[in-house]
């Protein structure tokens, strides 16, 4: 193998790996742009990541293990929307417990299948588009969820930006008022959007235990602290599907970088290097912020004007405004 | 008619939604093919069973109250300090560093370990009042730039450990060379529990309920935490206040930090939070803030933690049976509350 080989085999597998990432964060967009904070992530992706093996072992079916998972997403989401929204509790206080509840379930509940033998997703070429140079061997040598996680972004940009149900969608993160005058069950939808967007993360926790990080391990199946990831990309993404995606493979590269640098960098410990993405993400989502800060509009007026177009723009660019209503509740007058 | 009603939901509520959250949790047992009584029983005998599991149990309450009892000033300013982790772990860090640096020094080990707690609280707030300039004036939610100060912290308890600060031949996930005895908060005989410990839980909640109830600094906390707008437009620095908050229960937490190292473990251990940060939440979440519940409170999760060790060797469970019957426990009160605004809405 040359070396152009091993980068084009290394880079398929970031986007493979960042494929449930994508997935989850952008079940949470969906979920967030109709105003409901599901903070539950890390809890139900390990949950329906343990529930979707235990379910492919027990089946032997690889669709029974992602249903199995999607229904796990579906319900967590479901209880934080009937707690936020029928229950006005706060969506922050139940998501942040069933985080840390459905992890520990997920630990209790599957002891009996760590390290339990089970099915893998297995790749499945597109014929023809496989052989494109260097494209083919990225984008058409992947298996199904990752091929759905492709058309996830796709899709989810059409919807959200180039539908009529998607205006909506949006309206109802933004102004929920505005869109229950023109018609809009507000609540119906909310809990609506929250359960797919759940659905989808559900999706994301047998990518890993079916796919990118095949079988459970228990508390060392890695998956710890990955829900909490999707959430920050969430908001780096801006709520918006493309830039999501950018984010959840910028991450999953930085994550691979680190496991091939480690042999070059001996005074590192490899503990380090493997959590080194995460303060990284962090500091680029304090970047994303500071655009919208008051100072910063200030400081700009300050500087000379050419610089300052620039530099504006590229805030502009990085700008990300979260829904205006999200986390409150709709009251109808 | 409505009265009693009224209070009854007021009392019964809570009540009945611990009571099916033990429900549920009994469920879970079944499907896992024990029985509940038994593993209850079992629960019990594990933090009640003998003197020394007593002991443990307080040995988890000091740094859950200290933590507890700093949320309680976040959360009356209306902050979620999720970054409460990582201030436990910088705490321990800044503990740890001072004891690294003056254990050779010619002073009083009381002195060093008066020095290594100021450093400590010191640390934990300054990781505190991060999270709360990034939210103030970097525009970051305080739940997201918590989480990724709580990362950086681990990170850098991680490379410490297995860098700078290794054990002699090879860092190991065991943690850092013990430190000498003296360097230690002395222990009850034959056990890892230091009454220093219980004194500075008990003195952190008596001072932070006094001073959110009684000073004029927790009524300014109250009124920033209830309408951060109004209070700014009648004069109270809302980022200042905001910043005090998260100090203060930075500077609790990073005590924590100084319990665990100098008190429990006499050593840095990469766990060495031991999660109390997140448990804490559970616990203010459960009590809704109220600081005469702090101690019992406590006391019960510690005493489900504790009582969760004993699960796998009893009856070959997970003893994150714990974990998920203290979250049950929060979520029970919150859907209970939740029912009984719904009914109160509608009479």
């Amino acid at each position: 193998m040359d070396w152009t080989a091993i980068l084009l085999t290394g880079l398929a597998g970031v986007l493979a790996t960042a494929g449930p990432l994508v997935m989850a964060a952008i079940g949470e967009a969906l979920s967030e742009r109709a105003g409901v904070v599901n903070l539950s992530l890390n809890g139900t992706l390990i949950l329906s990541a343990m529930t979707g093996f235990a379910v492919a072992v027990a089946t032997g079916s690889l669709a029974a293990g992602f249903l199995g998972g999607a229904a796990v997403g579906a319900a967590a989401a479901l209880l934080v929307a009937a707690a936020g929204i029928t229950l006005r509790q706060s969506q922050v206080a139940v998501g942040f417990v069933l985080a840390l509840t459905l992890r520990d379930l997920a630990y209790f509940l599957g002891t009996p299948f760590i390290g339990a033998a089970g099915p893998r997703l297995d790749v499945l070429p597109v014929p023809v588009l496989e052989r494109l140079p260097v494209v083919g061997s990225l984008l058409f040598r992947q298996d199904v969820m990752t091929y759905a996680s492709f058309l996830l972004v796709a899709a989810a940009w059409v919807w959200i930006y180039r539908t009529r149900p998607g205006l909506t969608l949006r309206g109802l993160g933004e102004q929920p008022a505005a869109a229950f005058v023109r018609g809009a069950d507000v609540t119906r939808l909310r809990y609506l959007y929250t359960v797919a967007g759940g659905a989808l993360v559900g999706l994301a926790g047998p990518m890993y235990s079916l796919s990118v990080k095949a079988g459970w391990k228990g508390t060392i199946s890695g998956l710890d602290g990955l829900g909490w990831i999707a959430l920050a990309l969430t908001i780096f993404g801006g709520w918006h599907p493309l830039r999501i995606a950018a984010g959840a493979y910028l991450f999953a590269f930085l994550q691979w970088l680190g496991v091939v640098l480690q042999p070059f960098l001996p005074g590192i410990p490899s503990q380090v290097l493997q959590v080194a993405p995460f303060p990284f993400m962090i500091l680029t989502l304090v970047l994303v912020n500071v655009g919208q800060a008051e100072w910063t509009g200030r400081l700009l007026a300050l500087m000379p004007e050419g610089g300052r177009r620039r530099l504006a723009g590229l805030l502009r660019l990085l700008r990300a405004n979260p829904p205006a209503a999200l986390g409150q509740t709709f009251e109808r007058e | 008619m409505i009265r009693a009603r009224s209070l009854w939901l007021q009392a019964g509520g809570p009540v009945i939604g611990a009571g099916v959250a033990v429900l549920a949790a009994a469920g879970l047992l079944l499907l896992a093919g024990v029985s509940p009584l038994e593993a209850f029983r079992q629960m019990g005998l594990g933090a009640f069973g003998s003197a020394n599991r007593m002991a443990d149990v307080l040995v988890v309450w000091g740094p859950l109250a200290l933590v507890t009892a700093g949320l309680l000033a976040t959360f009356a300013a209306g902050l979620w300090n999720i970054g409460i982790e990582g201030q436990i772990v910088m705490g321990a860090i800044g503990v740890t560093g001072v004891l690294r640096l003056l254990q050779d020094a010619p002073l009083s080990p009381w002195l060093v370990l008066a020095i290594a707690l100021a450093a400590g609280m010191a640390a934990g707030a300054a990781w505190a009042v991060l999270a709360g300039l990034l939210k103030t004036i970097g525009g970051v939610n305080e739940i997201f730039g918590g989480l990724g100060l709580n990362f950086i912290a681990s990170a850098l308890i991680l490379w410490l450990i297995f860098g700078p600060w290794k054990r002699p031949g090879i860092g190991s996930m065991s943690g850092t060379e013990p430190f000498p005895e003296a360097l230690g908060l002395p222990n009850l005989a034959g056990t890892r529990l230091s009454l220093w410990s219980l004194a500075l839980g008990l003195a952190a909640v008596g001072v932070m309920a006094l001073l959110l109830s009684r000073s004029v600094l927790g009524l300014r906390l109250r009124a920033v935490g209830s309408n951060a707008r109004a209070a700014f437009l009648l004069g109270v620095p809302t980022r200042r206040h905001l910043l005090t908050a998260f100090g203060m229960c930075g500077a609790l937490a990073g005590m924590a930090g100084f319990v665990q190292v100098t008190a429990v473990y006499h050593r840095l251990i990469p766990s060495i939070s031991s999660g109390y940060g997140f448990l804490g939440l559970l616990v203010a979440l459960i009590i809704r803030c109220r600081a005469s519940w702090v101690v019992p409170v406590a006391a019960f999760f510690a005493a489900i933690t504790i009582g969760g060790i004993q699960l796998p060797i009893a009856l070959q469970l997970d003893s994150s049976l714990s974990g998920v019957l203290q979250g049950l426990l929060v979520l029970g009160v919150l859907f209970s509350d939740g029912f009984r605004h719904r009914a109160a809405a509608r009479s």
